[in-house]
């Protein structure tokens, strides 16, 4: 096996974890660490693409490469504003989850923070 | 077995791991620690598949920069963690999740174990016209002339998130600074690295985004670099955030963006196409916009870490 497709199974592997957690992780930081993970998974998959696409003397094709860095820069901005949304909700909320019963009663700390 | 090889797998087995440890850890900050660690792990990963630029992007932004937000989060919400709002799954729905992810990282894995060794390739026309652009090296040339209207939409992209951080502000923080303000005393020990690390990532910063044009680095990873010297300077406290409604830091960060507009709109009408660059003056054209990117994202990648403005600005 080449290091190019035990890279590919590692990203297949990735995923799957990732998009258990997306689904099993109650809290949304850690559902946005998933998605984050899943990402750099379907990345991966991605890069083995690049490498068997070897050619003209260069070791891997650049033009998947160039996407992936696209697509590393665009899940930071995604995450970033996934992030300050949390937190704004923490803030003026006081809770930061998506436990719909947990929002049907007032929360127990930190209510009316706006 | 060559010594490569059982270091692939040993590569392969700790990525898994550190993985598996940022899904399962017990506390989201353990999980965001580990992350980080998943980051760097995964950029070896990249360079085993001879993919340097990405390498360096993965460690730079998905490690560093990225990590950073993550952890900061962490941090802030840890007291909502212990509240026991949340409500796990069930086992038996557990079950079936974990079944439905085997199924859908097994299929992904037979695909990659299906694909051809030689599958479809544009590498030999991006070196084709590669002395056209004056450029060394293909990823950047891909980015920067091949591709250029999806590199410059993803600086919008970036735009559009800083505006959408800023304007969860409250009313009252509207146009404020984000973030701690500068401390009087800064923690000596953050305050010294800062001090030691940030003049030296500021010129690695610069030369990464220098060679990129021949060799491995670029924008984006020189920028990146950049932005996590002031985001570690800021966490020092040895200096704030400036006030979002600073009109030098709203053109910073759209000049990235704007300058490579209208380089794609001098092109159609000087060297005949829409991001087109006239023969013989591509690398000095490329490298001006590139400049540009580097000080757009070098902004933009504190400010979105910073997050929306918690002060109240002064008049």
């Amino acid at each position: 096996m080449t290091s190019a497709t035990l890279a590919g199974l590692v990203g297949a592997a990735l995923v799957g974890l990732g998009l258990y957690g997306l689904i099993a992780n109650p809290q949304p930081l850690r559902k946005i660490l998933a998605f984050n993970l899943m990402g750099s998974g379907v990345f991966l998959v991605f890069g083995i693409v690049a490498r068997k696409g070897a050619a003209a003397g260069l070791q891997a094709d650049p033009v998947p490469q160039a996407m992936v860095i696209t697509g590393i820069v665009v899940a930071f901005a995604a995450s970033a504003l996934a992030v300050a949304l949390v937190l704004r909700l923490f803030e003026a909320a006081g809770q930061a989850t998506l436990n719909p019963d947990a929002w049907a009663k007032p929360p127990d700390d930190g209510a009316g923070a706006e | 077995m060559s010594v490569l090889q059982a270091l692939d797998i040993c590569l392969a087995l700790l990525v898994f791991a550190v993985a598996a440890w940022t899904i399962f850890a017990p506390g989201a900050f353990a999980a965001t620690v580990g992350y980080v660690v998943y980051g760097l792990l995964l950029s070896l990963v990249w360079i085993r598949l001879f993919a340097v630029d990405v390498a360096l992007t993965e460690a730079a932004i998905g490690s560093g920069v990225t990590g950073v937000l993550l952890i900061g989060a962490a941090a802030r919400l840890r007291a909502t963690e212990s509240a026991g709002h949340e409500k796990s799954l069930s086992g038996l729905s557990r079950l079936l999740v974990a079944v439905l992810c085997v199924l859908v990282a097994l299929s992904l894995a037979g695909v990659v174990l299906l694909l051809p060794d030689q599958g479809p390739s544009l590498a030999p026309q991006s070196m084709q016209h590669l002395a056209e652009t004056g450029l060394g090296n293909p990823v950047t040339a891909v980015l920067i002339a091949y591709r250029a209207f999806d590199t410059m939409l993803e600086k919008v992209v970036l735009v559009l998130a800083v505006v959408g951080v800023w304007s969860l502000a409250a009313d009252r923080y509207w146009g404020g600074a984000p973030g701690e303000a500068r401390a009087e005393r800064p923690e000596p020990t953050l305050a010294f690295l800062a001090q030691i690390l940030a003049p030296l990532g500021v010129l690695v910063g610069i030369h990464v985004f220098w060679v990129g044009a021949d060799a491995p680095g670029g924008a984006f990873q020189g920028g990146a670099i950049l932005a996590a010297m002031w985001i570690i300077v800021t966490m020092a406290r040895l200096t704030e955030a400036p006030q979002t409604n600073a009109v030098w830091l709203r053109l910073a960060i759209v000049a990235g963006p704007l300058v490579f507009l209208a380089a794609g709109v001098a092109g159609a009408i000087i060297a005949g196409g829409f991001f087109a660059y006239p023969p013989g003056f591509a690398k000095p054209a490329i490298l001006f916009i590139e400049a540009f990117m580097v000080l757009s994202i070098a902004v933009a990648l504190p400010m979105l870490v910073a997050g929306p403005p918690r002060r109240e600005p002064r008049q």
